[in-house]
C-alpha cells in the first residue's frame, strides 16, 4: 500500500501540548535571529528556493514548525538546503534566511547531543 | 673575554637567547603542522629559482615596507625608520665592532660599542663610521616620534581608525619605544666623558649636566633592560611579525597555499599581521555602520590567542577589501573560512535529491550556467541567450529548470563536506556534457569554478565572454557615446578574480564610463555578500546605500554591474536605472 501513489496523502495529526511543549529552543533561535519574528508566512522563500525545486523541501513550513515547537524531522529536513541565499534576497520583511536555517540547525544538533548525554 | 663583560648586558643576553629558543622552537612546531601538500609544494620548489624574487620582496616589505610606502608615505616612512633604520643599526654596529675591535669578542659587544671602546680613531675611518651611527639612530628615533603623535593623532599617517591593542601589546610596545631613546641617552654621556660620540650624541652629551661612571652605568643598564624585555616579550606579541613576516613571504613564493582547514602555514600567517589596524579603516562594517572588533586584525589576534566568539568569525562581509589593503597580503578570507567549520553540522550525503539530474550531450555547444542568484534576474540570463543567439553560438543552459548551487555560500559558511558534494554534482555535469566551454553570470559561481572546482574545461565570466565576442568582431555594437554609465566592481569578480579591465573594455565599447572614486581593488561591497549571516537588512542597505552613492557620482544615466546579487541589490534602492552589462549589450547590439 505504501508504495502506491495516489497524488495525496494523510497527514498525521498534529497537535501542542502546551504542558509539555518546550520554548527553550524557540527562544534560543529567537535570540541568534532577532528577524525570525518578522515573518508574515508569505511562502516567498519557498517559491524561489533552488532544492525546492528537486524535493518538497518548504522553508516556510520549517519556520512555522519550529514556531509551534514541533521539531521532529526538522533536522534532517533542514540538511537538504544548499545556503544559497535565494530566499534571503526576496523576503520582503528583512528575515536573514540563512541565518536562522544555520542557527536552527546548530540548535537541533545542540539539543540532541544534549539529549544522548 | 672578561675585559668586554660587564653585569649591565645580562638583561639583553637573556632576552636574545630567550628570543631564538622561542622563535626557533615556534618555527618548528608550526613547519611540522603543514599538512601534505603544502609540504610536497616546499620540497618541489625548496631548489628552484623561486627563492630569489622571494629574497627580494622580504627587503622590499619586510624592510622598506614599500606596500605601506605607496599607501601613506608619512606611515611608510614610519614603518622602514624603525624596520629599516634598527636592521641598518645592527649591521653597521657589527661591521664597526669588528673593525673597531680586533679578535674574538662576544656577541654584544657590537650592540654596546661605545661603552666598551672608547677610542674613537681605531681604525681608519672610525670617524665616519660613527657619524652614519648616529645618523642611523637619528632615522630610528625619527620613525618612533612619528608612532608617538600617531598614537594621540592618527590621521597624521593617514588613518583614521588604529587597532586597540591588548595591555600586553602597549607593553611591548613601550619597551620597544624605550630602546632607542635610552640608547640616545647612554652613548651620549658616554661621549660627554670619553669624546667618542658622533654629530648628534656628543653635541647632546656637551649639554648634559650631568657625566659620570654612575649615570653612565644606569644609563646602559636601563637600555640593556629594554632591549631584554622588548625581545622576550617579542615572541608573544605582535612583534612576532619582524621574524615571521619573511617566512611567510618566503613560503607563500615557493607556492604554498593556504587549505581548507587550519594549519601550521595559518600559524605563521596569524603571526606574521603586524597588527598594524590598515584594515579596520577599509572595512565596510567599520565605515558604515560602526561595528568594532570583527575587523582582521582583531580576528587574527583572538585567534592568536585562542579567545575567538563565532559571531565574530561570522560577522565579515568577505567582500575582501580589507585583504586588497592587507600590507602583508594575508589570505584573510581563507583563515576567516577555516575558522568557520562547522564540524558537526556539516554531514554527509546531503543532496541525494539531485542524483536524479542528468547531464545533457553538448558536444559543440557553450554550457551556460546562469547561477542561483541570476534566477531573481531573469534579465541577465535572458539577455545571454539572446547574446547567444546573436552571434550563432549553439548552447545549453545548465540550470534553467532547476538550479544547482555552486556549492561557494555553503563553503564561506564552513561546510566543506557540502560543499564538495555539490561541486562533484555539477563537475559530474560539465564533464558529461563533454562541452568545451562554461560561461557563467555569477561572479561567486566564477570564483568557485575557476578556484575551487578542477574543471577540465575553460570558465568564463560573461563579461569576458562578451569581451571576446566584441574583439573577435562577432559581436557588433553600436556606441552610444551620449550615454554615461558608472561600473560596479562586483566583490567577487574583481578584488576576487582580478577580473577589473574586461567589464570596462566592454562598456567603454558601447557607452561613456565615467570614473568614480572607489572603484578597482577599492570598490565597495553592495552589503548583500553572501559571507555575511551576523548583520541585519537594513544594516545591509546601508552599507549598499553607501556604494550607491558612491556610484551615482558624476550623474550617470546608467548604473552597470556584472553580478546578479548587486544589482538586485541596488535596483530596490534606487530610481536611477541598473543593469547588468550583458543587458545593456543587448539593447546596443546592431541588428
Amino acid at each position: 500500500m505504501r508504495n502506491l501513489k495516489f497524488g495525496f496523502a494523510i497527514s498525521t495529526p498534529r497537535s501542542i501540548n502546551l504542558d509539555t511543549a518546550d520554548d527553550r529552543m524557540l527562544k534560543e533561535l529567537k535570540a541568534a535571529v532577532p528577524s525570525f519574528k518578522r515573518c508574515m508566512n508569505c511562502g516567498a522563500c519557498s517559491a524561489t528556493c533552488s532544492a525546492r525545486q528537486f524535493t518538497d523541501y518548504n522553508i516556510r513550513r520549517i519556520h512555522s514548525l519550529f514556531r509551534q515547537q514541533q521539531y521532529q524531522d526538522l533536522e534532517k529536513e533542514l540538511q537538504k538546503c544548499m545556503l544559497c541565499g535565494k530566499c534571503t534576497l526576496v523576503c520582503p520583511r528583512g528575515v536573514n534566511l540563512r541565518s536562522m536555517i544555520m542557527n536552527m540547525r546548530k540548535i537541533l544538533t545542540d539539543s540532541k547531543r544534549k539529549n544522548n548525554e | 673575554m672578561s675585559k668586554y663583560f660587564s653585569p649591565f648586558v645580562i638583561p639583553f643576553v637573556i632576552g636574545t637567547i630567550l628570543l631564538f629558543v622561542f622563535c626557533i622552537w615556534k618555527y618548528i612546531r608550526w613547519y611540522k603542522g603543514f599538512d601534505r601538500l603544502q609540504r610536497a609544494i616546499i620540497k618541489k620548489n625548496i631548489l628552484s629559482w623561486k627563492f630569489l624574487p622571494a629574497i627580494w620582496e622580504i627587503v622590499m616589505e619586510s624592510l622598506l615596507h614599500r606596500r605601506i610606502f605607496k599607501r601613506n608615505l608619512m606611515l611608510g616612512y614610519m614603518h622602514a625608520s624603525i624596520a629599516f633604520g634598527w636592521f641598518l643599526l645592527i649591521v653597521v654596529g657589527f661591521f664597526e665592532a669588528e673593525f673597531g675591535i680586533h679578535g674574538s669578542k662576544p656577541f654584544w659587544v657590537a650592540i654596546f660599542y661605545r661603552f666598551f671602546q672608547h677610542d674613537h680613531n681605531t681604525f681608519t675611518s672610525a670617524t665616519v663610521f660613527t657619524q652614519v651611527m648616529d645618523g642611523l639612530l637619528l632615522f630610528v628615533l625619527s620613525g618612533i616620534a612619528i608612532a608617538f603623535v600617531k598614537m594621540i593623532y592618527s590621521r597624521i599617517v593617514g588613518m583614521k581608525k588604529v587597532t586597540k591593542h591588548v595591555i600586553f601589546d602597549r607593553f611591548a610596545k613601550v619597551s620597544l619605544w624605550c630602546i632607542f631613546p635610552f640608547r640616545l641617552l647612554s652613548e651620549s654621556v658616554t661621549a660627554a666623558m670619553y669624546h667618542n660620540g658622533g654629530f648628534l650624541t656628543q653635541t647632546i652629551g656637551d649639554i648634559l649636566p650631568f657625566a659620570n661612571v654612575y649615570v653612565e652605568y644606569t644609563c646602559w643598564l636601563f637600555y640593556s633592560l629594554a632591549l631584554g624585555v622588548f625581545f622576550t616579550s617579542m615572541p608573544f606579541s605582535r612583534y612576532m611579525h619582524i621574524f615571521t613576516e619573511p617566512f611567510l613571504i618566503f613560503f607563500r613564493r615557493l607556492g604554498v597555499k593556504e587549505d581548507e582547514q587550519k594549519s601550521g602555514f595559518t600559524m605563521y600567517e596569524l603571526s606574521a599581521c603586524s597588527r598594524c589596524g590598515i584594515c579596520i579603516d577599509a572595512c565596510p562594517l567599520n565605515k558604515q555602520l560602526d561595528i568594532k572588533g570583527v575587523q582582521s586584525v582583531y580576528f587574527l589576534r583572538d585567534i592568536r590567542y585562542k579567545m575567538l566568539k563565532d559571531e565574530i568569525a561570522d560577522n565579515c562581509l568577505m567582500c575582501s577589501r580589507c585583504a586588497s589593503d592587507c600590507p602583508v597580503q594575508l589570505d584573510l578570507m581563507s583563515i576567516r573560512r577555516q575558522m568557520r567549520d562547522k564540524k558537526e553540522l556539516d554531514t554527509k550525503n546531503n543532496y541525494r535529491y539531485l542524483d536524479t539530474v542528468r547531464a545533457f550531450n553538448a558536444m559543440d555547444r557553450v554550457v551556460y550556467f546562469a547561477g542561483c542568484m541570476s534566477h531573481l534576474t531573469p534579465g541577465i540570463p535572458e539577455a545571454m541567450e539572446k547574446i547567444f543567439e546573436t552571434v550563432g553560438q549553439k548552447y545549453w543552459y545548465m540550470d534553467k529548470e532547476a538550479s544547482i548551487c555552486c556549492g561557494r555560500p555553503l563553503m564561506q559558511q564552513g561546510f566543506h563536506t557540502q560543499a564538495s558534494e555539490l561541486r562533484r554534482k555539477n563537475t559530474q555535469l560539465i564533464v558529461q556534457s563533454h562541452a568545451r566551454l562554461l560561461v557563467t553570470s555569477c561572479p561567486i559561481c566564477y570564483q568557485s569554478f575557476t578556484k575551487e572546482y578542477k574543471l577540465p574545461i575553460k570558465v568564463m565570466h560573461h563579461t569576458e565572454y562578451i569581451n571576446m565576442l566584441i574583439k573577435s568582431g562577432k559581436l557588433k555594437l553600436s556606441k552610444d557615446a551620449s550615454l554615461k554609465v558608472t561600473y560596479h566592481d562586483p566583490c567577487e569578480l574583481g578584488r576576487g578574480c582580478g577580473i577589473y579591465q574586461e567589464p570596462r573594455d566592454v562598456l567603454s565599447s558601447v557607452a561613456t564610463l565615467l570614473k568614480i572614486p572607489e572603484e578597482r581593488e577599492h570598490s565597495l561591497c553592495c552589503g548583500f555578500n553572501l559571507g555575511n549571516t551576523v548583520i541585519e537588512l537594513e544594516q545591509q542597505e546601508k552599507i549598499r546605500n553607501a556604494a550607491l552613492e558612491n556610484l551615482q557620482t558624476g550623474n550617470p544615466d546608467l548604473i552597470c554591474t556584472a553580478c546578479p546579487m548587486c544589482k538586485k541589490a541596488f535596483t530596490r534602492a534606487t530610481e536611477a536605472k541598473v543593469m547588468d552589462i550583458a543587458e545593456l549589450v543587448v539593447k546596443q547590439t546592431e541588428n
